[in-house]
């Protein structure tokens, strides 16, 4: 099968600045994607690629099996939803929605049918007469999409889409965007810096870090099973543990990640590895506790069950853990 | 913490100053009549003031034989200047000035666009400095440089001719109207003045409004589809309307009220500005000046209402 989007060692380069350098990417058919890193790793920089606004300085970019270098962006069946939507202010939501069915030449009242129901399906029916600075910035993100999606675009590339939003509106936007992927059958693409977004709605994610993609796999494969320091450190705030507790623990090691949740205190029972260490400070975080513990000078953090007893700040404890849940990492 | 206050409420700050501050904080409405009063009051009484006593003027009419002014409310003023010969002035003044404005508009375009999308650090300065430049040198000496530019003796003969284009020349010379014996004595001569001297007018506007369209609402228009001559006519080209109209309200009013270029580069015939000048000089016929200088306020309302019927300031 074809993928959606084939990247073959795309460079892009500005002058001495590689915002993205040597990538390597397949994205299949109907497969919600993110693009996952913190702001400058290249993750934009990719999507304008995908989009053609940028051009790369090196490589090959497929897009359902056709050559996208040197096409521009109005000849490429790819829609984007811009970070801060982009909507035209001198046109109403109803000829914003209907934008690329005018350009295309299709007739006034066929787009216009089709916008409303675009509108219909992001739930703005009857919103086509109001101007864009009438509109929410949670209304104004939805017809952002109704105007990408009515085109029916092959791929939908989504720039932080959900970034400007209050935390309630993003994660129904992230349920609605999730479900509407799934009932359209559309290639999304999308690029955001929260991890949980991409975690909670991504099939696969690629972690980005200096231009270069970090680590490619399925958010249970990244958020578990992290390859490098960075995507340890970038998704959830995994403890690293460096190779001297690793050798006090037996496993010959540079380095090895190990999750606050997957560490229990003070119990310990046979196969279970233990490490002694001092209560340094702890948070009520509502479902769980966050207790800092120093062991031999290196902090490790454990997420507690707001269930478990509590340990004062400078008792003694055993912190206790599983192998399976210990990550050897290459020493990056 | 030596610098933490002891007190929860600061005292007042010595003096009158003090006084004021809290006294303006309190009734910020005194604040802006102090500031807006002065203007206003200028703009109100002595700008406007004299405008009203001017149009007022153009009510009155002169008696033919004394020459002296007749104050009773007459419309013959306007009369006399629908005739035919102040009717010309009226045609070929508006005409001129509509197609200065035109023109520059389509030349200052891409000077501004490209000043606002593209021009960055230096090359912005470069932009403002070779904009704002003629400004700083004398309106005549510019248009006496353009008379010696556009003489049948001129540089631009002369360059036609080395081009073996003397006949392009010639050629546009002999159309009617617009023709004449040499550039420096005809319409288009005059045309290429003051599309030159009110330029910058033009381009000052459109950079400002280019400069406010984000680049992503073309990057937009770019992603749904739009070729760039649609995102031209769809969404930058609306959007730098207003910056247009600014502009167009220079080149146009100022094209209007001008009289010394048509004297000076041109045919011999009058322009509005020159007839304003002849009436209430050497003619003395203050009402009939006065009635002239209406005509240019009259045309931009109509054409200030009519760039607003058509959408003009909608974006805003």
């Amino acid at each position: 099968m074809t993928a959606a989007v084939l990247f073959e060692n795309v460079s892009r380069h500005f002058g001495t600045v590689k915002a993205v350098d040597a990538v390597d990417l397949e994205i299949a058919a109907g497969e919600f994607f993110a693009m996952l890193g913190p702001s400058g790793s290249g993750k934009t920089t990719c999507l304008r690629l995908m989009a053609g606004f940028e051009q790369p300085t090196g490589g090959h970019i497929e897009i359902f099996g056709e050559t996208a270098e040197g096409v521009p962006p109005y000849r490429r069946s790819v829609n984007t939803v811009f970070q801060d939507y982009a909507l035209f202010p001198h046109l109403s939501i109803l000829d914003n929605v209907a934008y690329g069915l005018m350009v295309k030449g299709i007739g006034r009242q066929e787009r216009h049918r089709a916008a409303e129901d675009a509108l219909a399906m992001v739930k703005l029916p009857g919103y086509g007469q109001r101007r864009p600075g009438q509109l929410s910035g949670g209304q104004r993100q939805r017809v952002a999409l109704a105007r990408a999606l009515v085109n029916k675009p092959k791929v939908l590339l989504l720039d932080e889409p959900l970034g400007a939003l209050d935390l309630k509106l993003r994660e129904q936007m992230q349920e609605e965007l999730k479900s509407l992927q799934k009932s359209l059958g559309i290639t999304f693409v999308f690029v955001t810096h929260d991890q949980g977004e991409a975690l909670s709605m991504a099939d696969r994610i690629a972690v980005f870090n200096d231009g270069k993609i970090q680590q490619l796999g399925t958010p249970e494969d990244i958020y578990q099973r992290p390859q490098t320091r960075f995507v340890a450190d970038f998704v959830g705030s995994s403890n690293i543990l460096s190779s001297a507790i690793c050798a006090r623990l037996g496993v010959p090691a540079a380095a090895a990640s190990l999750r606050p949740e997957a560490i229990a205190i003070g119990t310990s029972w046979a196969e279970q590895l233990t490490l002694p260490g001092t209560v340094t400070a702890r948070s009520f975080l509502g479902a769980v506790n966050r207790v800092s513990v120093d062991c031999d000078g290196e902090k490790i953090v454990v997420a507690s069950p707001a269930a478990m007893p509590l340990p004062d700040i400078g008792a003694e404890v055993q912190l206790a853990f599983s192998r399976n849940d210990l990550h050897v990492m290459e020493a990056a | 913490m030596t610098l933490a206050a002891t007190q929860t409420i600061l005292p007042n700050r010595p003096r009158l100053s003090g006084r004021i501050s809290d006294f303006l904080w309190k009734h910020p409405q005194v604040l802006l009549a102090v500031l807006l009063g002065p203007p206003v009051l200028w703009l109100g009484i002595i700008y406007l003031g004299s405008l009203f006593a001017l149009l007022l003027q153009s009510f009155f009419s002169i008696d033919d034989f004394s020459g002296l002014i007749n104050y009773e409310f007459t419309l013959a003023t306007y009369r006399q200047l629908l005739s035919d010969a102040n009717f010309d002035i009226i045609v070929r003044t508006v005409l001129m000035a509509a197609t200065v404005t035109l023109f520059s508009a389509v030349i200052a375009f891409p000077i501004a666009y490209y000043a606002a999308r593209y021009a960055r650090g230096k090359w912005k300065a470069v932009f403002y400095l070779g904009v704002m430049l003629p400004l700083w040198s004398s309106y005549l000496v510019k248009i006496y440089a353009w008379k010696l530019i556009l003489a049948k003796e001129g540089i631009l003969t002369w360059a036609f001719t080395k081009l073996n284009l003397l006949w392009l020349l010639d050629g546009w010379l002999s159309l009617p109207v617009i023709g004449g014996n040499s550039l420096s004595v005809s319409y288009t001569g005059t045309f290429l003045v003051f599309v030159y001297v009110w330029m910058p007018f033009m381009i000052l506007p459109i950079q400002a409004a280019l400069e406010r369209i984000p680049a992503n609402l073309i990057e937009a228009s770019s992603d749904l589809g739009g070729t760039p001559q649609q995102t031209f006519r769809h969404v930058l080209f609306p959007l730098a309307l207003p910056g247009i109209v600014a502009g167009s309200i220079f080149t146009f009013s100022l094209t209007l009220g001008d009289y010394i270029i048509p004297q000076i580069v041109g045919s011999s015939r009058l322009f509005i500005g020159q007839a304003v000048y002849a009436q209430q000089g050497t003619a003395g016929n203050i009402p009939l000046a006065a009635a002239f200088t209406v005509v240019p306020i009259v045309i931009m309302g109509l054409y200030l209402w009519m760039a607003k019927r058509m959408g003009a300031f909608d974006a805003l």
